[in-house]
């Protein structure tokens, strides 16, 4: 019988060497030139969690979408950059069964350092910044129509200060799940390079925590019977953003590519490719299982079909073939609207932008399905590990800390607010003051 | 119930986590991992029904 390991643990700031400037000029100008256009998929984001919110909360839901991003960009450049580590310098390291255990980066804050840290490393910084924006969003479209804006910024900063950076060094920045290849033989390491983990499944898992510590909207679930419906209030707004979304998306999985997967640039092509593909499998599927279910497609849940099948391939389009892409995108499109359905019907969960759906559950099918299509042997293990941090650790402290932060910032508005609406009860104006207001029917 | 489900999701992890420590075999490690998994999804499924409103009379 083989002799266990010792697992004591001991943490140790360990210097780490600078990643070295292994990108040719033209590979840091194209990865550049991606990075500018990425936050297109912000754009979208923004836009749908707008329109899926009602009208009298729109401009808060605007407002929020920016001060959210503010808020992120401010704490990561601050803190969370540093905990992030991609810039080296040092990081925490647990000795653990006779191996190293990279689990939190430790360098200088305030970015210091970044102007003389090689290319690779100043775009591997930008390109979190940019995610760490995104991941803030997701939750914001959850909570619409009832969480408060001074605690969707003070969330977005325990994101962007802890979570983020946390999984940001696990997964890209030389952490133990990047490592699981190098130090256990198990297939190239936890593979992420679009951000399917870090960005989505983070976003996605935050909304759920979001979602159950506000509570549903007032009216939502009824004493008797199913749940109300309450529309979003703009579905050319939504669609459009589903358009910007693609822009953002084919940037941020080619940026990704070259960043993470050291993808040759002749690759390229195919990886802007695949990410079309799975959006598009996955809109066909939302379309017909929507058309099959209501007799005709339904706007919002195809939306959310399109923007589950970019997701998906937030996380396989670097390597995978197109028809495999369609596969990945057909099957977050199928499961996309039956989940929705689920969570909002059987579970009592009040998502008004699906994030949970969209972004968690379908990232994670795209975690999944990369294990299944990498070539390295044993990657689906990798994958399996990645997911089980995931869920099993960083969801249980995203719910810990938020549920400490609803104690001093409360999330929930006061039930007159709710019923006023976003927009007057906290900046003072609506975002259509021309337009007649409706009474609401479930306030009766 | 809520707790009690969020609670049980780390123990999952660290399953997963001692797969890797314990198991060089990846029969093994694989069988174990997906044992973590399967803890992580019963400490998920808690945590769910937590969460649920209580219907009709049920509800104060």
């Amino acid at each position: 019988m083989n002799a266990i390991p010792p697992m004591i643990p001991a943490a140790v700031a360990t210097p780490i060497p600078v990643p070295l400037a292994t990108m040719t000029d033209a590979a840091f100008a194209l990865t550049l030139g991606l990075l500018l256009l990425a936050p297109m998929a912000i754009a979208g984001v923004a836009l749908i969690n707008t329109g899926l919110g009602r009208s009298r909360s729109a401009a808060q839901a605007m407002l929020g979408n920016l001060a959210l991003i503010a808020v992120a960009a401010i704490v990561f450049a601050f803190v969370g950059a540093s905990f992030a580590g991609s810039l080296g310098s040092a990081e925490i390291v647990l000795h653990l069964a006779g191996k190293d255990w990279s689990v939190l980066g430790f360098g200088a804050f305030l970015l210091h350092g970044l102007n003389a840290a090689a290319p690779q490393s100043q775009l591997a910084v930008l390109f979190e910044f940019l995610s760490v924006a995104m991941v803030v969003l997701l939750p914001w479209g959850s909570g619409a129509d009832r969480w408060r804006l001074a605690a969707g910024c003070t969330s977005a900063a325990i994101i962007a200060g802890l979570v983020f950076p946390l999984d940001a060094h696990w997964i890209w920045a030389g952490g133990w799940l990047s490592a699981l290849g190098t130090n256990f033989g198990v297939g190239a390491g936890f593979l992420d390079a679009g951000g399917a983990a870090t960005v989505h499944v983070l976003g996605g898992l935050s909304a759920l925590a979001v979602v159950w510590i506000a509570g549903p909207r007032r009216g939502k679930f009824p004493k008797e019977g199913l749940s109300t419906a309450m529309p979003g209030h703009n579905a050319t707004y939504v669609l459009f953003g589903c358009l910007l979304a693609l822009v953002g998306w084919l940037a941020w999985n080619t940026a990704g590519a070259i960043l993470w997967a050291h993808a040759p640039l002749a690759a390229l092509p195919g990886t802007a490719i695949n990410t079309l593909m799975s959006a598009s499998g996955a809109l066909a599927a939302t379309y017909s299982v929507t058309r099959f279910r209501f007799g005709k497609p339904d706007a919002s849940l195809c939306a959310n079909g399109w923007l589950a099948g970019l997701v998906a391939s937030s996380a396989c389009a670097a390597f995978t073939s197109p028809v495999e892409s369609l596969f990945v995108g057909g099957v977050a499109g199928v499961f996309t609207p039956l989940l929705v359905e689920v969570l909002e019907l059987a579970l009592s969960i009040d998502d008004p932008t699906g994030a949970i759906t969209v972004h968690g559950a379908a990232g994670l099918w795209g975690l999944i399905a990369a294990g299944f299509f990498a070539p390295q042997p044993g990657q689906l293990l990798a994958q399996l590990i990645g997911v089980a941090a995931l869920l099993g650790f960083v969801f249980p402290l995203i719910y810990l800390l938020f549920a400490l932060l609803n104690r001093l910032v409360p999330f929930r508005v006061d039930p007159d607010g709710e019923r006023m609406g976003m927009d007057l009860h906290e900046i003072g104006g609506g975002a259509y003051p021309e337009f007649v207001i409706h009474r609401d029917e479930s306030y009766r | 119930m809520k707790y009690a489900g969020l609670l049980v999701m780390p123990a999952g992890f660290f399953l997963t986590i001692a797969a890797l420590a314990l198991f060089p075999d990846p029969a093994r490690r694989l069988a174990f991992v997906l044992c973590g998994l399967a803890v992580i999804g019963m400490g998920l499924v808690v945590a769910v029904r937590g969460h649920m409103l209580p219907r009709g009379a049920e509800r104060p």
